[in-house]
């Protein structure tokens, strides 16, 4: 029987811990995914991971991304809330994964909301 | 739905929009050698008889943010046109246990997909949620509980990118096979 194991995630963990040390653990960035069955069907989950996986190249742990229900706005999803402290929240709406990259890179990393792509503002 | 593993995640949201803090995910790809079974298990605060009697109608949710609520009534349609059974299970207070079977040859079956995925994104979208995983294959099985890596890895959060795309690898390498 297969297993994942507390070993073998340990090992991947104390060679990324030296990294992720370096920056204190208080979140300065919030990105929600909306995950109800619209979001879902339209592609939420490839949103997601490749959030995690910009997440992951950038290095930054003050970077939180989180799941949420239906937004209630089915027909633009998949949908995204990005929270920058101090900043209003920007809704994007219809994303994709390339949609996704560019939003983490230009806004997320740099600060430049992509009106493009939003939805709105809260 | 374009593959089974969405309808997983979907379901998942339900029991976390039902207050559940933890779900078991089951997936038998043997069952009576001919289906495959998909079942979730949550501690969630149930569903009422009168609801779970048309739960599967897609005009009937408990959310307020839109009207209609098509997860169970996808998922249900997506077991029934390949043979399968459908079944929910609640008790108020209890939690809700769901179960369909999907005939594996049947032509209109989605494929199971990209389950390592659906699990990153479970683990690190809902990072307090506990999950058990828990994969049957032919001879072979596959499992995962986020509460026993938890409290094994000494940390509340199983967040790390390194962990994810490892803990996706393992999933997806084990459904390859």
């Amino acid at each position: 029987m297969a297993k994942i194991s507390v070993e073998d995630l340990k090992r991947i963990k104390e060679k990324t811990s030296q990294e992720s040390s370096l920056r204190g653990g208080e979140t300065t960035v919030k990105v929600t995914v909306h995950m109800g069955t619209c979001g879902i069907a339209a592609g939420a989950r490839s949103v997601m991971n490749t959030l995690l996986e910009e997440k992951a190249e950038s290095n930054r742990t003050d970077i939180k991304i989180v799941a949420a229900g239906c937004l209630g706005m089915c027909s633009s999803e998949p949908n995204i809330t990005v929270e920058i402290v101090g900043q209003e929240p920007i809704v994007y709406k219809k994303m994709d994964p390339n949609k996704t990259r560019q939003v983490f890179r230009r806004h997320i990393l740099k600060g430049e909301v992509q009106t493009d792509f939003a939805l709105g503002k809260g | 739905m374009k593959e089974l593993s969405l309808h997983i995640l979907d379901l998942v949201e339900n029991s976390i929009q039902a207050g559940a803090t933890q779900i078991d995910i089951k997936i038998d790809e043997t069952h009576l050698h001919t289906h495959i079974k998909i079942t979730v298990t949550d501690n969630g605060k149930g569903i009422d008889p009168a609801m779970l009697a048309v739960i599967s109608d897609p005009f009937v949710t408990s959310r307020t943010t839109r009207r209609v609520g098509l997860g169970i009534a996808l998922f249900k349609a997506a077991s029934e046109r390949c043979e399968g059974i459908f079944s929910i299970q609640s008790r108020q207070g209890n939690g809700t246990t769901v179960t369909a079977t999907f005939a594996i040859d049947h032509l209109d079956r989605a494929p199971l997909g990209d389950l390592g995925a659906t699990m990153t994104t479970l683990i690190a979208g809902y990072p307090d949620i506990g999950i058990r995983y828990h994969h049957i294959l032919f001879q072979d099985s596959f499992t995962m509980n986020t509460a026993e890596l938890k409290s094994g890895l000494d940390t509340v959060e199983l967040n790390d990118p390194a962990i994810l795309s490892r803990i996706k690898e393992m999933i997806n390498d084990f459904c390859k096979q």
